[in-house]
C-alpha cells in the first residue's frame, strides 16, 4: 500500500468496527478528497458517516468538537495543513483545554488530520509544517507518520485515542519515500519494505520513536520526509549515524533519544518547518538538559529558512541531503 | 445631499445615550403583546422573514397575558418560574456581596437577564445540551442544580467541582446539561451545532441550545454556526441574547444601525424569531417553538432575546463610564421578575404576601447553600484545591513530561 492507501484503510476500519467513527472535511465525502485519502468511503459507510463539509475550518473543528462531548469520534481533514489557521483557536482555546477545564465531564476524541510540508510546487499556501504550534500547545497530541505502516497503525491509534491528535501526514511521502532528491525518478512504496501493509486492525503506539538505522557516529533526530532525506544524506557521506523516526511529536519518546544521544555524544536535529522557535528548538533543549556531559559536540540543527516556502525555489528552501550532509560531516569534525 | 466626489467620511456608529444625558426609548419600534403572529412549526424560513424584526411579546402592560403566543402555562409552573427567577437574582445578589469583601476574584450577574434562561430551561427536556455564555445561570438553577456546587465553583474551594481550574461562573454540569463554559467569546455557539448535528447523526430525539451575546455575533464562530446550522439542518436552537451592551461595545457596533440581530439568519435561510426576553411567557413559548420545531426534525431556529443588562458586565466593570445612570429604569421592556410577578397576581394565585414570604424562604435558601459552600473555603480562605490535581486531564493519561513537570512542582 502506499501511504493514502494506508491512511484510508485505517479510517474505513475504524469506520467499520465503532459506528461513533465519522469522517468529514472539504471534498472528503462523494469525492474522497484532494489527495484521495477517503476515497470510496462515503459509498461503502454512507454519507452520514461521511461526509463534505464547507469551506470554513474552523467549523470543521468546532461542530467536531459538539460532536465529541455528545460521544462521537470525529476524524476531520483540514485539505492542507496550511489552511488551519481559521480553525487555531477551536484546537488550541477549545480542543485542548476542554479536558481539564471541565474536569474530564467533557473532552473532545478527535483526529485532525493534514497534509503537511513540501516538495510538490505548493508555494507558501500549500507547503508548510505547522507542527510546533501544535507542539506549543498542552493537551494535544501531535503525530508525524513517515511511511504507510506507521500511517495506518498511529491513525487507528490516534482515532481510538480519547485526547484531541493533530496527525500530520507528509505530502511529499504519499506516494514513495522521497529523500530530497527531486532530480532522480522516485521510488514507490511498493519497493519499500515499510509498504507493506497488514489488512488487519493494528496499532503503532503514540509516544514512541523508531530507530530506523543503528550507528554509533551521531543520532539524527528526524521525522516524516526527513527521515528519508537522513537516510540518504548518511548513505552520501559514510558517516555512522543512527536515525531516530520519532513518528510522535507529543509525548515525546525521550527515552529513546536519551539513550541513543549517550552512545553516539553527537546530536543533530533536521525538520522542514522554519527554524525559529520550531520544534527543533525544543529538541534541542531536552537533549542538551538530559545528555550535556555525553555530548563531544553541538548540537547541530538543520531546517527550512525561516522564509516563506517559496514556490520557483522550493529546492533551495527544502533542507535536503546535501545540507544535511555537510553539517554531518561538520559535526563529526568538532 | 452630498455631491460625488466630495471627502467620503468613515460612519463610526454611536449609541444613543452617554452619561449624563437622560435615556429616552420612545423610538424604539415595541409592537403591541399579542400582535406577532405565531406560525407552525413546520413553516419555512422564507415566510416568517417578518418576525425577524418584530418583537413576540405575551405579557401587555397590564400584566395580562394575550395573543397567539399564550400558551395558558399551567400556574404550578408558572409560579416555578417565578421562584427560579427570584432565586437567580438573590444568588448574583448574595455572589456579588462575596467578592466584595474578597472571598471571589470575580463575578458576573444576569440582571434584568433572567427570563431568558429560566424559561427556556423549562421549555426545553432532560437530555438537551445548552452551550451557554457566562450569563446563563439561571439554566442551572431552573434545572435545579444544588446552588452549593456553583457557589464552590464561584470560590475554587475543594469542593468545587472543577478543581479550581476556571475563572469563576465558567460552570460545567454535564449532567445538568449544561456544557463547559470557555470564556472565549462565541466559540460554543458552533460546537452546540455540532453537538444537534451528532444527535441526528444518530437518530436521536435530543436537541442543543447555543448561547452567544449580541457582541460576539460579531465573532467568526457565530456564522460558521449560522453556515452549519443551514447547510446539516441539526435540532438546534441559536439564541442570541441582545443584552444591549457588550462591555462598554453597544449592539450598534455588533449589528450595525440597521440590521436586528434576528435577521442575521436570513442569509443563511433560517427560520429566525426576535421576541421580548423580559417576558417569562413570551421565552417559554417561543423557546417551545423552536424546540419543537428541532425535534420534528425542521431544524435549527436562531432566536434574538431582546432584553437589557442591568448589572455592569462584571465585577470588574463600571458601567457610569460609559452608559447613562437611569438607562435600566427607562428600558421599555421593563423588569422580568416584577412583570410576571404582577401577571400571576392578575391571574388570582399570587400576591404580595406570597412573594413577600417567598423572597424571605429563597433569600434563605440561598443564604445557607452559599455559607455551605463558604464552610469548604473561599478563594482567599481554607484550603485550595489539590495542587496535584493541576496536571490531571491536561490528557486523559500523563504523558512523561508532565509527570515529570508535576515532581518538579514538588507535590
Amino acid at each position: 500500500m502506499n501511504m493514502i492507501e494506508a491512511i484510508r484503510d485505517a479510517m474505513d476500519i475504524m469506520l467499520a468496527q465503532d459506528n461513533n467513527v465519522v469522517v468529514f472535511g472539504e471534498d472528503v465525502g462523494y469525492f474522497g478528497g484532494v489527495f484521495r485519502c477517503t476515497a470510496g468511503l462515503q459509498a461503502k459507510h454512507g454519507k452520514h458517516r461521511v461526509f463534505d463539509t464547507p469551506i470554513n475550518e474552523s467549523g470543521i473543528v468546532g461542530v467536531a468538537i459538539g460532536m465529541g462531548a455528545y460521544g462521537l469520534r470525529p476524524c476531520v481533514e483540514i485539505q492542507f495543513a496550511d489552511y488551519v489557521y481559521p480553525a487555531y483557536d477551536q484546537i488550541a482555546s477549545e480542543a485542548a483545554r476542554l479536558r481539564h477545564r471541565s474536569n474530564g465531564q467533557f473532552y473532545a476524541p478527535l483526529v485532525i488530520r493534514m497534509p503537511t510540508g513540501g516538495g510538490i510546487f505548493g508555494g507558501q499556501t500549500h507547503s508548510q509544517s505547522p507542527e510546533a504550534l501544535f507542539t506549543h500547545v498542552s493537551g494535544l497530541k501531535t503525530v508525524v507518520p513517515s511511511n504507510p505502516y506507521d500511517a495506518k497503525g498511529l491513525l487507528i491509534s490516534s482515532i481510538e485515542d480519547d485526547d484531541p491528535v493533530i496527525f500530520l501526514e507528509p505530502k511529499r511521502l504519499y506516494n514513495g519515500p522521497f529523500d530530497g532528491h527531486h532530480e532522480r525518478p522516485s521510488i514507490p512504496w511498493s519497493k519499500h519494505p515499510l509498504g507493506e501493509v497488514p489488512e488487519h486492525h493494528y496499532h503503532v503506539p503514540l509516544g514512541e520513536a523508531a530507530v530506523r538505522r543503528q550507528g554509533s557516529a551521531v543520532t539524527i533526530l528526524a521525522y516524516g520526509t526527513m527521515v528519508y532525506v537522513a537516510e540518504a544524506a548518511v548513505a552520501e557521506t559514510g558517516i555512522d549515524a543512527e536515525i531516530i523516526d520519532l513518528r510522535t511529536l507529543l509525548p515525546l519518546d525521550m527515552a529513546t533519544i536519551e539513550t541513543s544521544v549517550k552512545k553516539t555524544g553527537r546530536c543533530m536535529v533536521i525538520h522542514e518547518a522554519t527554524l525559529t522557535s520550531g520544534f527543533g528548538a525544543e529538541l534541542c533543549a531536552l537533549v542538551q538538559e538530559s545528555c550535556f556531559y555525553h555530548l563531544e559536540a553541538p548540537i547541530e540543527r538543520v531546517t527550512g529558512w525561516d522564509t516563506p516556502y517559496p514556490h520557483a525555489l522550493e529546492w533551495e528552501y527544502f533542507p535536503g541531503p546535501a545540507r544535511v550532509g555537510s553539517a554531518l560531516k561538520r559535526m563529526m569534525e568538532a | 445631499m452630498a455631491k460625488p466626489n466630495s471627502p467620503i467620511r468613515l460612519h463610526v456608529p454611536e449609541p444613543a445615550f452617554r452619561p449624563g444625558d437622560t435615556p429616552d426609548f420612545s423610538s424604539l419600534d415595541i409592537p403591541a403583546a399579542g400582535s406577532v403572529r405565531r406560525p407552525t412549526v413546520d413553516v419555512s424560513p422564507e415566510e416568517i422573514r417578518d418576525l425577524a424584526y418584530g418583537i413576540i411579546r405575551v405579557l401587555d402592560d397590564a400584566g395580562a397575558a394575550v395573543g397567539p403566543w399564550d400558551e395558558a402555562l399551567d400556574s404550578a409552573t408558572a409560579i416555578r418560574g417565578l421562584r427560579y427567577m427570584m432565586k437567580t437574582r438573590v444568588y448574583d445578589q448574595r455572589m456579588v456581596m462575596a467578592q466584595r469583601q474578597g472571598k471571589t476574584s470575580f463575578y458576573m450577574q444576569c440582571t434584568g437577564e433572567e427570563a431568558v434562561a429560566v424559561a427556556q430551561q423549562m421549555a426545553l427536556q432532560l437530555g438537551d445540551m445548552h452551550f451557554p455564555t457566562y450569563r446563563q445561570q439561571g439554566l442551572l438553577i431552573a434545572a435545579e442544580h444544588p446552588l452549593e456546587e456553583l457557589a464552590c465553583q464561584v470560590f475554587s474551594n475543594p469542593g468545587d467541582v472543577l478543581q479550581g481550574r476556571q475563572l469563576p461562573v465558567m460552570y460545567s454540569f454535564r449532567d445538568s446539561g449544561f456544557f463547559s463554559i470557555s470564556g472565549n467569546l462565541g466559540t460554543q455557539y458552533v460546537q452546540a451545532v455540532g453537538w444537534a448535528m451528532a444527535s441526528a447523526i444518530k437518530g436521536d430525539s435530543k436537541i442543543a441550545a447555543g448561547w452567544i451575546g449580541e457582541g460576539a455575533t460579531a465573532e467568526n464562530d457565530f456564522h460558521s454556526a449560522l453556515l452549519y446550522a443551514s447547510v446539516y439542518n441539526p435540532p438546534v436552537i441559536l439564541n442570541v441574547v441582545n443584552n444591549q451592551w457588550a462591555i462598554s461595545t453597544f449592539q450598534g457596533l455588533a449589528a450595525g444601525d440597521s440590521a436586528t440581530f434576528a435577521s442575521r439568519a436570513h442569509g443563511y435561510g433560517l427560520a429566525s424569531l426576535r421576541a421580548d426576553g423580559n417576558d417569562f411567557l413570551a421565552v417559554h413559548a417561543v423557546s417551545r417553538w423552536a424546540a419543537e420545531r428541532a425535534r420534528c426534525g425542521f431544524g435549527p431556529t436562531l432566536i434574538e432575546w431582546v432584553t437589557y443588562r442591568v448589572a455592569a458586565h462584571s465585577t470588574s466593570d463600571d458601567p457610569s463610564q460609559y452608559r447613562p445612570q437611569g438607562e435600566a429604569s427607562a428600558w421599555p421592556l421593563g423588569d422580568p421578575v416584577e412583570r410576571f410577578k404582577q401577571h400571576l397576581i392578575g391571574r388570582g394565585v399570587w400576591s404580595e404576601e406570597l412573594h413577600a414570604k417567598a423572597q424571605e424562604q429563597i433569600e434563605t435558601e440561598v443564604r445557607q447553600a452559599v455559607r455551605r459552600a463558604e464552610s469548604l473555603g473561599t478563594l482567599n480562605s481554607g484550603s485550595k484545591p489539590s495542587i496535584k490535581e493541576m496536571f490531571e486531564d491536561v490528557y486523559k493519561e500523563m504523558p512523561p513530561h508532565l509527570r515529570k513537570q508535576r515532581q518538579q512542582l514538588g507535590v
